[in-house]
């Protein structure tokens, strides 16, 4: 059929046109998400910093104290994971290289004989282990691109917990960090147990305070009631940079996408030319040929020329006539 | 003029709150009420939850109704983390007065409720806080 292959590449285009939107859109709500997620983790940094600038005061002022966070086990036999992950996909490698980091850490302690306890953050690491038979002791969803404080709690707590009944010996938290931009990568925190608190002191900017603090109740006191508050900070701190990681990542997969269908529509508008040309030399082709079998011997050569002429420039032959009359 | 005091109140998510004031009244989980002026000693402590009041110079006066948190003192500056925090004026008085009398209900049903004993405490705070 004359002009199917056309018609086919113009359906094709017309599709890639429609997803070219789609990922055009996506790419730009991505962007601006991008530009929102780093304001919230510019904005959580003070605390975070803050809380850990406490935690060297309280250094300074000796505080030493046994606090179950800190409960260093003399042999690990249960590891906890944190896998923080997105709830959607078309994120390009974001999930998948996470998820690829944890299975392999979870594979490397369980060769080693331990046990291990999953908290899946997001459904994308949720849907996977669960489809892989992994057990699964939490899983929490919905918040993957914008994180709350009280997100962040709710998690610590339940893991903090679980570490507090020694379910597990030790946690890891798995995200991806938002180094800028251009770059994220995925990386593999100690979560729990708590280092202790000159190594904590040491993490942080060292805003080198010294002299005497009063501490009121203790010194003691005041770390045993900061702990808490420093993990949910540090979960929190994570998620905000797995927000920001996750929807730089996608911002990333549908401009690339975006140029794949330019690139693609390109070719293929090519392609229909190119077709719609064939088939257009063919029926000239034909007609021609039915014209010189009518007249046979004494048709004329140049009146088929004129037509071809015509036919090619794409105006009819009486046009010219017509364009040099005067106007009426 | 006396020196002032640099606060700043500092949730998780932002820095809530930041100015300069002539004294900060708060409470400590033990030994009640503190207030700082300038020059006050670095001094580090866990917040009952209760009020804080930021008194500025020419007798106005910022409360915050503070849940849990700690109180950081040192050169002039007073820092207050907390991740529970209302300014007085954010505070919602109608549906304070619900939770407390919902809390209170609950309360009167089983006397041993941690968590309506808490909650009724937190709204009876906020109401305090939003009167004052």
């Amino acid at each position: 059929m004359p002009g199917g292959k056309e018609r086919e590449l113009r359906r094709r285009i017309g599709s890639i046109q429609s997803t070219k939107k789609i990922t055009r859109a996506m790419e730009l709500i991505a962007a601006t998400r991008v530009v929102k997620a780093m304001q919230r983790a510019n904005a959580a940094r003070p605390y975070a910093r803050l809380i850990t600038s406490v935690i060297e005061d309280l250094a300074a002022g000796g505080a030493e104290v046994d606090h179950p966070l800190l409960r260093q086990a003399p042999e690990v036999r249960n590891v906890g994971f944190i896998i923080i992950t997105g709830d959607r996909g078309l994120a390009g490698a974001y999930n998948t290289s996470v998820i690829r980091t944890a299975e392999r850490q979870v594979m490397a302690h369980v060769a080693e004989g331990k046990g291990y306890s999953l908290c899946c953050v997001g459904r994308k690491s949720a849907s996977y282990f669960r489809f892989r038979n992994y057990r699964i002791d939490h899983a929490v969803s919905g918040f993957s691109d914008n994180p709350s404080y009280d997100d962040a709690r709710r998690i610590a707590e339940t893991v903090s917990e679980s570490f507090l009944t020694e379910a597990v010996d030790q946690v890891e938290l798995v995200y991806t960090e938002f180094v800028s931009m251009g770059t994220q990568r995925v990386v593999v925190r100690r979560f729990l147990p708590l280092v202790d608190t000159e190594q904590m002191a040491q993490e942080g900017s060292g805003t080198g305070r010294e002299g005497s603090f009063e501490f009121e109740p203790s010194p003691e006191a005041v770390l045993e009631a900061l702990l808490p508050r420093y993990t949910e900070a540090r979960l929190y701190g994570a998620l905000l940079d797995a927000a920001a990681s996750e929807h730089a990542s996608r911002q990333r997969a549908m401009k690339a996408a975006t140029d794949n269908a330019e690139e693609l529509i390109t070719k293929l508008s090519r392609a229909m030319n190119q077709a719609r040309q064939d088939a257009i030399t063919t029926e000239i082709m034909e007609i021609v040929g039915g014209a010189e079998a009518l007249s046979g011997d004494t048709a004329d050569v140049t009146d088929i020329d004129v037509a071809l002429a015509s036919m090619l420039a794409g105006t009819d032959a009486s046009a010219p006539a017509a364009a040099g009359a005067p106007p009426a | 003029m006396a020196v002032e005091l640099d606060v700043e109140l500092v949730s998780p998510e932002e820095v809530t709150y930041s100015g300069s004031a002539e004294m900060v009244i708060v409470r400590t989980v033990e030994e009640g009420d503190i207030a700082f002026q300038a020059g006050h000693v670095a001094f580090l402590g866990v917040l009952a939850p209760w009020s804080v009041d930021v008194l500025r110079a020419g007798g106005e006066r910022d409360s915050f109704a503070v849940h849990r948190g700690f109180v950081e003192v040192g050169h002039n500056k007073v820092t207050i983390l907390s991740d529970v925090s209302e300014a007085a004026g954010e505070i919602d008085i109608a549906r304070a007065e619900q939770a407390r009398d919902r809390a209170a209900e609950s309360l009167k049903a089983d006397s041993e409720d941690a968590a309506a004993a808490a909650a009724l405490e937190r709204a009876e705070l906020r109401l305090r806080v939003a009167a004052s």
